[in-house]
């Protein structure tokens, strides 16, 4: 390795230096010089990702614009699919398959759409977690960057992308007669730790995606089991009434349930405390914060390695 | 710009009492590692083959791209990277701006080196005007700083020489006029160690001629330049120093003009 270093930059200036005979090592450390591409402190990584907030948030705009920028009805789309989703899943499972098993009409109908668009929002996020690296190898190595801007900023086009989903969801509510009271405002804290719960997924599945792309293969079948078994064209408890009931108890406290469940709780007026499991807030609030700053930190640990071949 | 850039050049020589050196690279290896290209067989038993005789990294090929590539760059030293496709320079590049983790070895830098590349975070279904904004964020440029170089990027590009292209998404531009908004977009930020892959070779020969001179004004800002390309005139022009790669080995190391004199002998030109 010497020899290199020695016969050029002696070529380009004769004049010995101090620095003759020094290691590369000894060299860097005289100069201050770093390890380029070394992974930073927790710290210090939390504070290069808030440096990056413009660019995360201008990013997640830009992928949710170009989503629909070819179609000739442009950005109603936002709008228009959230609603057709709805519908079709209303045809199959209200009028088709009576899935809503004794809820009258003007509950099952909300019930159903809240249901698809909250897991729709966990869904999504998840999908475009998993190729958020392994997708994007191409920005991975021509720009530097905390790699986590990737997935958070993927989450962060969700949830814009779930509040154009609220307009729809709010029509729905209102015209099958559940109207806007105060219980409407505990959307907000929901959507809140849902995105957290998101994003930290999403992080962690980033993470694994990186390594192994195969992994979005497998993603759509694992995300639809999970959604049948989050309740979100039946309701849990009425489903599974004669079976042991600790799998309704587990699947209920199933994240995607419980965030399903709450919101449901806030928007419609037939929707009581009595369909939700015990302690519904604290296992919300318990799920937001273990993913997020487990996943968090899990897709630090390999921040150096994304990007390897 | 030809007298400022000599200046420079002798405030070079005159600093050689103090050399600064700004990039040190230590026995550098890099190992691409491709998925599914081990049997040559890409067919679905070959792949269930693989993954029932789990093994070390079977499956996985493993391209060795640069093999133990040592050198130190100093401050104000415009350095050209030279050598035959596939001989590893884009590789080595990216190492050095720490994109690409190292298998072996290490690369020691003074502040974070960039590469000058914003092609991929931008969004061809965007308009031009949200690309700058968002390449310039990707860059790691703040709001306001894009704001006020917006103005001198759509000149320099000239991209609304022919009408309002601007706001019309980047789709419906011309590769001409889509490598010239990316080149204004990456060369719009200073930086302290910079490296130029082939930029040079994009757009018609007016902006080529004004996308020269902006490097050389970035090389005056900058620390260190590192410049890749298979144009020896370009290299001829912006470099001091050439660093000269063939399979990912560093084959030698020095002066231009002696390094190009040798290269040329090799290629046979």
């Amino acid at each position: 390795m010497s020899e290199t270093t020695h016969d050029g930059t002696v070529a380009v200036t004769a004049a010995p230096s101090p620095d003759e005979g020094l290691t590369a090592a000894e060299l860097a450390a005289k100069y201050g010089l770093s390890v380029s591409g070394a992974r930073p402190s927790l710290v210090e990584y939390v504070r290069q990702l808030w440096g990056r907030r413009h660019f995360i948030l201008a990013f997640s705009q830009a992928k949710l614009t170009a989503q629909y920028s070819q179609a000739k009805l442009g950005q109603l789309w936002q709008v228009a699919t959230p609603l057709l989703n709805a519908a079709v899943y209303f045809f199959i499972f209200g009028l088709i398959l009576h899935a809503s098993r004794g809820m009258s009409r003007d509950v099952y109908i909300p019930f159903l759409v809240t249901g698809v668009f909250v897991f729709t929002f966990t869904q999504s996020s998840l999908m475009s977690g998993v190729r958020a690296i392994s997708g994007n190898l191409g920005l991975v190595r021509a720009l530097h960057f905390p790699r986590a801007a990737l997935p958070v900023s993927f989450s962060l086009q969700q949830l814009q992308q779930l509040l154009f989903s609220m307009i729809v969801l709010f029509v729905v509510a209102i015209g099958f007669g559940s109207y806007p009271g105060p219980a409407w405002l505990l959307i907000v804290p929901v959507l809140a730790l849902q995105f957290l719960f998101n994003t930290g997924l999403a992080l962690i599945v980033a993470r694994m995606g990186a390594k192994t792309p195969d992994l979005a293969q497998l993603m759509p079948f694992i995300l639809r089991t999970w959604m049948y078994a989050s309740g979100v064209m039946f309701s849990i408890p009425v489903m599974l009434r004669g079976k042991p009931h600790w799998i309704a108890t587990l699947l209920q406290w199933n994240p995607a349930a419980i965030y399903m469940d709450l919101m449901r709780f806030a928007l419609i007026d037939g929707y009581g405390a009595e369909n939700l499991p015990d302690h519904v807030w604290a296992a919300a609030g318990g799920w937001a914060a273990l993913f997020a700053v487990g996943g968090f930190v899990y897709f630090w640990k390999a921040e150096e390695r994304y990007g390897r071949g | 710009m030809a007298e400022q850039n000599t200046g420079q050049h002798d405030g070079l020589a005159g600093d050689a009492g103090e050399r600064r050196p700004t990039v040190i690279a230590d026995d550098l290896h890099i190992v691409y590692r491709v998925n599914g290209a081990k049997t040559g067989k890409g067919s679905a038993t070959a792949a269930l083959s693989r993954i029932l005789k789990r093994g070390e990294e079977r499956g996985v090929r493993k391209v060795h791209a640069v093999r133990g590539v040592s050198f130190v760059a100093y401050r104000g030293e415009a350095i050209g990277l030279i050598g035959s496709n596939g001989s590893g320079k884009s590789t080595l590049l990216r190492a050095i701006a720490g994109l690409l983790p190292a298998e072996r070895g290490k690369v020691y830098t003074d502040g974070q080196p960039s590469l000058l590349g914003v092609n991929a975070a931008l969004m061809n279904d965007l308009t031009g005007e949200r690309n700058i904004i968002l390449g310039g964020l990707a860059m790691g440029m703040s709001r306001e700083q894009i704001k006020e170089r917006y103005q001198d990027i759509v000149d320099f590009s000239g991209i609304n020489e022919k009408g309002d292209f601007i706001t019309l998404p980047m789709r419906t531009y011309s590769s001409g006029m889509a490598a010239r908004l990316r080149f204004s977009i990456a060369a719009a930020k200073d930086h302290d160690v910079l490296m130029i892959d082939e930029a040079l070779a994009t757009g018609d020969r007016k902006f080529q001629k004004r996308s020269e001179e902006r490097i050389r004004e970035l090389r005056k800002e900058a620390g260190t330049v590192f410049l890749v390309s298979h144009n020896n005139k370009s290299i001829r022009d912006t470099c001091n120093r050439v660093l000269w790669l063939e399979r990912g080995e560093l084959r030698m190391d020095g002066p231009t003009e002696e390094v190009l004199k040798e290269y040329e002998k090799f290629t046979g030109k």
